[in-house]
């Protein structure tokens, strides 16, 4: 301790404690005001929320597919879908739920409006930038609501060549749509990775970050490098349609499995491009609702980054019975069983910080609980298809359907809304009801097992996905899973009917309603434009709990200000501190 | 848990079923275990320590070596545990007996053909003998589909540009169901054939008699029968009813429009050139995505054909 301290170089800083005003009378929503401040603004809260309602429509519209989808499953034979259009509706549903919400969502929609505040930030690094990948995200949707209005896609999300070469409907429209994605995604990891580096306010060093920050960067490390593999891929596979270049298709004399391999080196990092930003909301909500320091902080930091690299390995997890080589499969096999330990390390820390705190059950609490279950589900029948002669059998079975929705909607969008409830209040200055969130929680996670368990059983008795039509034997868990899924659209309208009454009629919220030691509940709720009237000053780490309040709103003093009583406290100027 | 997994499982037919069951049951069973030990002890913890008032004191427990020594090593023994055992058993399915017998599998838009050693072509429908292994060697006509038998426990890919393999060998007489397990467009869930697992003597005798394609038979009857085995009804319906390709029922003799606004009389020439060239000339309003049947119908099986769709009024 004494030695590290000892290479530590530190700073006097005069500061004073700022409280969060606890009725500001201007904010973010109101300082600027019009569509065209909205839709020219650069403050990171307001491109937040721009961004919260086109993933919420894109949500929506994903949602609305699902349910056609389950009531054309209702029985074994056609019910009112032809066989092309159901082709068409699944590829839709899987192609927007995971380009336009599942890897956008968190870190647009969460990462954008709190990781300033988080780092005690004005901004991100390039707020333009940050503009300009929300239109291109918002180009990127176009070309691929112009795709589907113009013929369709019936390829599924994956794209696989040489179908996708060859089939008809508006597939280079689509393709491009996702492309030009990409970009958007590229540029907010930039935008994140240089303002975490950049901005943080003095005293916040890297033992001092909160862990939604070591969640976003990992993420960040992967949509940058993960994601221009996808853009390239993407382009090869309009030069073939388009050109009549030979890459995939065999018939022009390329290879359908080399497709396969690109896909997969963006798409399975890109699944960790979707959780890993909700475990970073997972260990801020625990540690807020257990009053208690997080525990295994470098841990759960490390791990986050370990994920990030060791989900570039393991790609050919997807392709067990595509024909590659046995070597690559044990090789993939065992990288695919790595990447379960650091998450399983997450998840034990995450139950550990709850022993001996004061847990107050509030609803990201609840969907706190709801995730680390649903997700250990969704990991468990990991290890399942991970495993080389059992995902023989399960391959492309229900079965892998279900693993990929308990991890995506269990794990993830529970982390989602769990963070939505979190940051409401602080984006707001509003409560929502309680009552009403808990009523929704609950029949969410009974919608959700119950669309998704009897896919697990039929998966494992050989039951495809993909299939139009289905083997009668089939039925019992096809209707099963069909009311479950309209459980659980009616749990997300109870969401959405109730957080829009909230803005109009809810409770105010106080700048820190949670009674959180983390920065961003140190300011005004909603924040002021700027963030901060002051610029922070970090001496503590975000989850010390047992330090009083007063040393988690200290700021640099003005020097015109003299009303307060200063104090002056070291601040380490080095970001090699150890905790 | 033992009755609940043997009921996620379709019923096991073939020598390595059992093994990869084994493991789906360890993995299950372990998995139950840690899903509930972690669940109820996150519970037991959200009542034991709930709050109780906001000035609560909580302790400063940042973290523990040997705890988290103890929950990273615990899984890693695990997992490689569940490593090993799939990987062995998988080398085991990949690597089938040299004594195995041949069957030529060809996975083409919508339909499997199974080519025996004797010349014997059957469609949708693959003859194997019980307690043999037996070898497919398996290649695409299009595009990528996969071939998959629950009850063997067994899947593999079907690639148009290389050969693919797979082996297993049933144990019980009877029959199970093949699935396309690759998505390959619109008929895609109708890409099932059966396995029929004979004993060895019927298996010789159905490669015998089943060759000879009821040649005896009166045309109609013949053409009735080639169509069902070739799975024409997949996408063609003899009921009138719009399938992926237009019906059989009142076609003969009609005029048949094409996508260019020309059209074509529904004769012998036309059935003709549509199984053996079925996207020279295509029906308004249907897909060019028919595969040929050159090289699997001779001459006489398709005049029978022709019989049997100018019964079809």
């Amino acid at each position: 301790m004494a030695t590290s301290e000892a290479s530590t170089t530190y700073k006097k800083i005069q500061v004073r404690r700022y409280k969060p005003e606890e009725n500001p009378e201007k904010n973010y929503l109101n300082e600027e005001k019009g569509l065209w401040a909205w839709l020219t603004t650069v403050d990171h809260k307001k491109i937040g929320l721009m961004y919260l309602a086109s993933i919420a429509f894109f949500f929506l519209v994903g949602g609305i597919l699902a349910l056609i989808l389950r009531t054309e499953l209702w029985t074994p034979a056609r019910s009112f879908l032809d066989a092309d259009l159901y082709n068409q509706v699944f590829t839709l549903h899987g192609a927007i739920m995971v380009f336009f919400f599942l890897v956008p969502s968190v870190p647009t929609v969460l990462g954008n409006f709190v990781l300033p505040l988080q780092l005690g930030a004005k901004d991100v690094a390039f707020p333009r930038l940050n503009l300009a990948s929300f239109y291109i995200y918002l180009i990127g949707a176009l070309f691929t609501l112009t795709a589907i209005l113009t013929g369709g896609v019936d390829t599924g999300w994956t794209f696989y060549t040489p179908y996708s070469a060859t089939t008809g409907g508006n597939v280079i429209m689509m393709t491009l749509g996702v492309f030009i994605l990409g970009f958007s995604s590229i540029l907010t990891g930039v935008n994140f990775i240089v303002t975490i580096h950049k901005l943080r306010s003095p005293g916040m060093t890297w033992a001092k970050l909160p862990l939604n920050l070591w969640a976003l960067y990992a993420t960040s490390i992967i949509q940058i490098l993960a994601t221009p593999v996808l853009a390239i891929t993407l382009l090869l596979l309009t030069m073939e349609r388009a050109l009549g270049i030979g890459i995939f298709d065999p018939a022009l004399g390329g290879d359908p499995v080399l497709y396969q391999h690109f896909f997969w080196f963006y798409s399975h990092p890109a699944v960790y491009i979707m959780i890993v930003p909700g475990f970073g909301i997972i260990s801020e909500v625990v540690s807020t609702f257990s009053k208690k320091i997080i525990f295994g902080y470098w841990a759960i930091a490390l791990s986050s980054l370990a994920i990030a690299f060791i989900g570039f390995l393991v790609w050919g997890h997807h392709m067990f019975t595509a024909g590659q080589s046995s070597l690559a499969n044990l090789v993939f096999s065992f990288l695919t069983f790595m990447v379960g330990i650091p998450t399983g390390i997450k998840i034990f820390n995450w139950v550990a910080t709850m022993y001996k705190g004061s847990i107050d059950m509030k609803t990201p609490m609840v969907y706190v609980m709801i995730f680390l279950f649903l997700f250990m589900i969704g990991g468990f029948t990991g290890i399942m298809v991970g495993a080389l002669s059992v995902d023989i059998h399960l391959h492309d079975t229900y079965y892998v359907v279900a693993h990929f929705h308990y991890v995506m909607v269990g794990g993830m969008v529970m982390a989602f809304l769990g963070g939505i409830h979190y940051w409401w209040p602080k984006m707001f200055g509003k409560m929502y009801s309680e009552l009403w969130a808990k009523i929704a929680a609950g029949i969410l996670f009974i919608g959700f097992n119950m669309t998704f368990l009897p896919q697990f059983i039929m998966g494992s008795q050989g039951m495809p996905r993909r299939y139009f039509n289905y083997l009668e034997q089939f039925q019992p868990f096809h209707q099963t899973s069909t009311v479950g899924a309209y459980l659980m659209g009616t749990g997300f309208l109870i969401v959405a009917i109730y957080l829009t009454y909230s803005l109009f009629k809810g409770k105010k919220a106080g700048p820190n309603p949670w009674g959180s030691r983390a920065l961003e509940w140190q300011t005004a709720s909603p924040p002021p434009l700027h963030n901060f009237e002051h610029i922070p000053v970090i001496i503590n780490g975000p989850y010390d709990y047992h330090k009083p309040m007063s040393e988690f709103q200290l700021g640099v003093a003005s020097k015109h200000n003299g009303h307060h009583a200063e104090e002056t406290v070291d601040v380490p100027e080095s970001a090699q501190e150890k905790a | 848990m033992n009755r609940l997994i043997e009921y996620m499982l379709p019923p096991a037919k073939s020598t390595l079923a059992g093994e990869t069951d084994a493991l789906f049951a360890f993995i299950n069973i372990s998995s139950f275990i840690f899903i509930i030990g972690i669940t109820l002890t996150m519970l037991y913890f959200a009542w034991r320590y709930r709050r109780k008032s906001d000035d609560d004191v909580t302790p400063v427990i940042s973290h523990n070596n040997i705890l988290e020594i103890t929950w990273s090593v615990i899984p890693l023994i695990l997992v490689i545990i569940v490593f090993s055992w799939g990987y062995s058993t998988y080398m085991k399915k990949i690597s089938p007996p040299s004594d195995a017998y041949e069957v030529r599998v060809v996975g083409k838009s919508w339909l499997w053909e199974f080519h025996y050693d004797n010349g014997n072509v059957s469609v949708n429908e693959l003859h194997v003998p019980e307690n043999r292994p037996v070898k497919l060697i398996m290649s695409s006509d299009d595009v990528i589909h996969s071939f998959y038998v629950p009850d063997f426990r067994v899947k593999m890919d079907v690639l148009p540009n290389r050969y693919t393999s797979v082996w297993f060998e049933a144990t019980e007489q009877g029959e199970s169901t093949v699935y396309c397990t690759e998505y390959c467009g619109t008929a895609h869930s109708n890409m099932l054939a059966t396995v029929h697992v004979h004993s060895q003597e019927d298996f010789e005798d159905w490669l015998e008699t089943s060759g000879g394609s009821g040649e005896d038979l009166p045309p109609v009857e013949r053409g009735e029968m080639l169509v069902q085995q070739n799975a024409c009804m997949t996408c063609h319906s003899t009921d009138g009813s719009r399938l992926t390709g237009p019906t059989f029922q009142g076609a003969w003799g009609s005029d048949v429009p094409l996508e260019n606004g020309e059209t074509v009389q529904f004769d012998e020439n036309y059935v003709r050139e549509s199984i053996l060239e079925p996207n020279a000339k295509v029906h308004q309003g249907f897909q060019p995505v028919m595969p040929s049947y050159a090289g699997t119908l001779d001459d006489r099986q398709i005049d029978a054909i022709i019989e049997y769709i100018k019964t079809l009024q």
